[in-house]
């Protein structure tokens, strides 16, 4: 097993509203080693963007501590480049800029910083629209530019909140391979928020089901199957059936909770 | 072809029949040319107004200094020139403010009260005390033109860097960016679409503010020109130097247009 890249001690996240405090982490406890590619699982509003904020140093723990490669996280760096479901590309600069801002900024020699940008224009199809604005791309593009700029970070851990939750299911297939070759070819850490059963089986090596209210770890999975996998498999099946049963069970008492403060 | 062609000068019709009218009205000896003059002796007027008052002779003059040697090049020359350095300084108080005030809640809770207190007053009403303060000439002018352009400004700036959508600021902390990348790389081109139409409305403010100052305080310019075309009764005058003051107008807002589109040629836009 490889070295151990992430240790999440005894994480509470509490967030005080008029409405009474929720408590939207309570007692996680992971471990996550180098190279792994992690799913985090869970129904709407179970705390998965709250932990990946808490790992990005978005938003710190209540109580408790994240270590990434023995360092406490306390603000957002570079070693964790964060991929938004909402692209988040600078709208005023080119998708050659927008992809060597993070380079730029750190006053990179420019003849490295080209040779970088070249090597991920390839390697994510977008060489066509480098000089182009983020306002002329589709969704998919727009996510290739978003991988890309943080690939350029160079930071060994990647978050993903979400990444292809807007895009259709063929680009979404699409982009998913081309993040699998990504990962394995620059060796990334992962992790990977979705709340589609099926994306996170495809993707991981390990999948990490979220409870409701308060959003505890309910199962960590690991997923041995070779890659690529056949969403149609009966491996994929059957881990899929045992994860619609646990995201349901959730999912229930998500719709309860609801009922309970509606009314309705 | 033919249909095409009428289709698109449509817009013509109704200004011809209004000058036709005019035209018809003042010539059947109904209204006083006095009062109001017909378009043609406005646009004779509006001919003496505009071209060089010397002969030409190359040896001793240069066609630029020949075309200024009439009236309309030099006040157009002056109005431009006022309203541009008022509009530059009025620009460059507000933006740096704005953009403090739009990122800080603190300087903006100890500058907001002075400034709602004084944004209501229009800049005409600094009048007096500008001519107070700076006497005559173009100081006082460039003084009120900054003033009307500042506030609006200001007020979009504040907005601008407010509007800022925090994905954004996010998404430049994660990969690093330092308080100083942060204002001048992501904060301030979020905000541009917003300081842009502060800009324009600043200018539209600036060019009323130059009209008035001109009027008052300097010999020279459009605004100078029509008041001074009242003393003669020169009513056709007036009327041609009011046409030059929208024909400035015009032009300064088809270039502020272009900039616009330029600077904010990787926006959306209305979508
Ligand atoms: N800033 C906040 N203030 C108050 N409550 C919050 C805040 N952010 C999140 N919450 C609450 O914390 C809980 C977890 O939210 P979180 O966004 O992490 O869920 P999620 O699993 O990412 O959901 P989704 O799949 O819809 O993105 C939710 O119940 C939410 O209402
Ligand atoms: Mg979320």
């Amino acid at each position: 097993m490889t070295a151990l890249q992430i240790k999440i001690n005894n994480v509470h996240k509490v967030f005080k509203g008029s409405g009474g405090d929720v408590v939207a982490l309570k007692g996680i406890d992971l471990e996550i080693h180098e190279g792994q590619f992690v799913c985090l699982l869970g129904p709407s509003g179970c705390g998965k963007s709250t932990l990946l904020n808490a790992i990005a140093g978005f938003s710190l723990p209540t109580t408790g501590n994240i270590v990434v490669n023995g360092k406490e996280v306390r603000e957002p760096g570079p070693d964790r480049g964060m991929v938004f479901q909402e692209y988040a590309l600078f709208p005023w600069m080119s998708v050659a800029d927008n992809i060597t801002f993070g380079l730029r900024i750190k006053k990179e020699d420019p003849k490295k910083i080209e040779a970088k940008l070249e090597e991920l224009l390839t390697m994510l199809k977008l060489t066509e629209f480098r000089d182009r604005y983020p306002k002329d791309l589709s969704g998919g593009m727009r996510q290739r530019v978003a991988i890309a700029r943080v690939l350029a970070l160079d930071s060994p851990i990647m978050l993903m909140d979400e990444p292809f939750g807007a895009l259709d299911a063929l680009t979404r297939r699409s982009l998913q391979d081309e993040l699998l070759k990504v990962w394995f070819e620059y060796k990334k850490t992962i992790i990977f928020v979705t709340h589609s059963i099926e994306e996170a089986i495809y993707l991981s090596d390990r999948i990490v089901v979220m409870s409701y209210r308060p959003g505890t770890v309910k199962k960590d999975i690991t997923v041995k199957m070779p890659r690529l996998r056949d969403p149609t498999g009966p491996e994929f099946n059957a881990l899929k059936a045992e994860l619609s049963e646990l995201v349901m069970s959730e999912q229930l008492r998500f719709e309860k909770a609801h009922m309970g403060i509606t009314g309705d | 072809m033919v249909k095409d062609f009428f289709s698109r000068i449509k817009g013509i019709w109704v200004p011809l029949i209004a000058v036709i009218i005019w035209e018809l009205l003042v010539r059947s000896g109904k209204v006083n040319p006095q009062i109001l003059p017909a378009p043609s002796a406005v646009l004779v007027r509006w001919y003496h107004y505009v071209i060089p008052a010397e002969v030409h002779d190359p040896k001793t003059m240069s066609y630029v200094k020949w075309m200024f040697s009439g009236e309309f090049f030099g006040d157009m020359w002056a109005s431009f020139y006022r309203v541009f350095i008022g509009c530059l300084i009025g620009t460059a108080l507000a933006l740096p403010l704005g953009l403090v005030m739009g990122a800080s809640t603190k300087v903006y809770d100890y500058f907001n009260p002075l400034i709602q207190v004084l944004r209501p007053i229009p800049p005409i009403a600094y009048i007096p005390l500008s001519i107070l303060w700076f006497g005559l000439g173009n100081a006082p002018a460039v003084f009120l033109i900054a003033l009307g352009a500042f506030f609006p400004v200001l007020m979009n700036t504040i907005v601008g860097v407010r509007a800022v959508d925090s994905i954004y600021i996010r998404a430049a902390r994660n990969m690093g960016a330092n308080p100083f990348v942060m204002f001048t790389q992501v904060i301030l081109p979020a905000a541009t679409p917003y300081i842009l139409s502060g800009i324009r409305i600043g200018i539209g403010t600036g060019f009323i503010c130059m009209i008035v100052a001109e009027m008052i305080a300097v010999n020279s310019g459009l605004g100078y020109r029509i008041l001074e075309a009242r003393e003669y009764f020169w009513s056709d005058k007036i009327i041609a130097g009011m046409f030059s003051i929208g024909l400035l107008g015009l032009a300064i807002d088809m270039v502020v247009d272009r900039l616009n589109s330029y600077l904010l040629r990787w926006h959306r836009g209305l979508e």
